[in-house]
């Protein structure tokens, strides 16, 4: 199974078409994917908070829209999570790569990843975790319960899910 | 001209429009002026108006008016480049600038100083700037309407507030009534 694909067939199947990215290497493959889809707009976006207010918008404006991030990232939009998607009650998947988990080699990335679900905890944010790459099959769940509920939702994808860096 | 005159003048050109309106007194002052369905006021989240706007000009076909100030402006930079690299001809981002964080108590930017925030707009590449005196606002904005191409406005104006009431509309009523103005 290509991970990338599942994951874009997955947006595309739950008619996401409005897709917004700060890329992390992680994440590239994809990014790459879903750059290539005709039916996904993608918008990078030089910083998540910017990014999470385009998405407000695109919904607003009829589109679904998803943002693709590290998860650094929940330092950034604390402030945007609350007060403008929970707090107009917006739908809003976040696919998180889940940087200073198992696997990781950059020691500095383990200082946001001991802080993550605490803040996704206090936020009242759902959060899945994929570690294996069989976790993957939830994602369908996972986005058709996030535009049920109008919330923002965290999926938190670690080194191991993603097959590692090259290390195994 | 403060920003709350430029706000009246340009009222009945904004009520047919959707519009974004940045949060603080902006919105209150628009509120108060002429509240409309169509108005998604901004009641928290500084900075991110522009990047409201543009997501929604890209993902339907109505115009859409944000106004911004340059203190949020400043705020949120990156959104320059996003807009240049991502052209919505029905996108017009209106900035009232008067040189100050208007809702913080005047304290000034460095929009009036050395800072220009029109060449950053040219800068990063937007293809359509038009830097106005407020007098011109209404003007201007009606011009980038009929234009039907993607611009940045910014009018230079006076600092200072219009004494408005806070907003006390539910955040959800207010982002439910603009989706159907939308949709209408």
């Amino acid at each position: 199974m290509n991970i990338d694909k599942k994951i874009t067939d997955d947006l595309v199947a739950n008619d996401i078409s409005f897709v917004t990215t700060v890329p992390c290497k992680q994440l590239a493959g994809v990014i790459a994917e879903i750059d290539e889809r005709e039916g996904i707009y993608h918008i990078p976006s030089n910083k998540e908070d910017e990014g999470m207010g385009l998405c407000a918008g695109a919904w607003m404006g009829g589109k679904r829209p998803a943002i693709i991030m590290q998860n650094t990232a929940i330092g950034v939009t604390i402030n945007t999570l609350a007060t403008l998607i929970q707090y107009y009650r917006m739908p809003l998947p976040m696919l998180i790569s889940y940087r200073g988990e198992l696997r990781e080699p950059i020691a500095c990335q383990v200082e946001m990843a001991v802080h993550t679900k605490a803040l996704l905890a206090q936020l009242n944010i759902p959060t899945y975790h994929f570690h294996h790459k069989s976790d993957v099959e939830e994602l369908d769940a996972i986005l058709k319960y996030t535009f049920m509920c109008n919330k923002p939702v965290a999926i938190l994808t670690d080194a191991n899910f993603w097959g590692g860096y090259g290390d195994q | 001209m403060i920003r709350s005159e430029i706000l009246k003048e340009i009222a009945p050109i904004l009520r047919d429009q959707l519009v974004v309106c940045n949060i603080g007194i902006p919105s209150q002052e628009l509120h108060a002026i002429d509240d409309q369905p169509s108005n998604f006021y901004m009641l928290g989240t500084m900075g991110l108006a522009s990047s409201i706007g543009l997501g929604l000009a890209l993902s339907q076909p109505k115009p859409v008016i944000v106004i911004d100030g340059d203190g949020s402006v400043l705020t949120n930079l990156g959104t320059l480049p996003t807009i240049a690299n991502n052209v919505a001809d029905n996108y017009i981002l209106l900035i009232v600038d008067n040189g100050s964080y208007g809702s913080t108590g005047d304290q000034p930017t460095y929009a009036g100083q050395k800072t220009s925030l029109a060449k950053m707009a040219e800068a990063a590449g937007c293809d359509r700037v038009i830097e106005c005196q407020a007098e011109d606002t209404g003007r201007v904005v009606q011009e980038a309407l009929e234009a039907r191409k993607m611009t940045i406005i910014v009018a230079k104006c006076q600092s200072g507030n219009a004494k408005m009431p806070p907003i006390t509309m539910d955040p959800v009523v207010i982002r439910d009534r603009f989706m159907k103005a939308v949709q209408a």
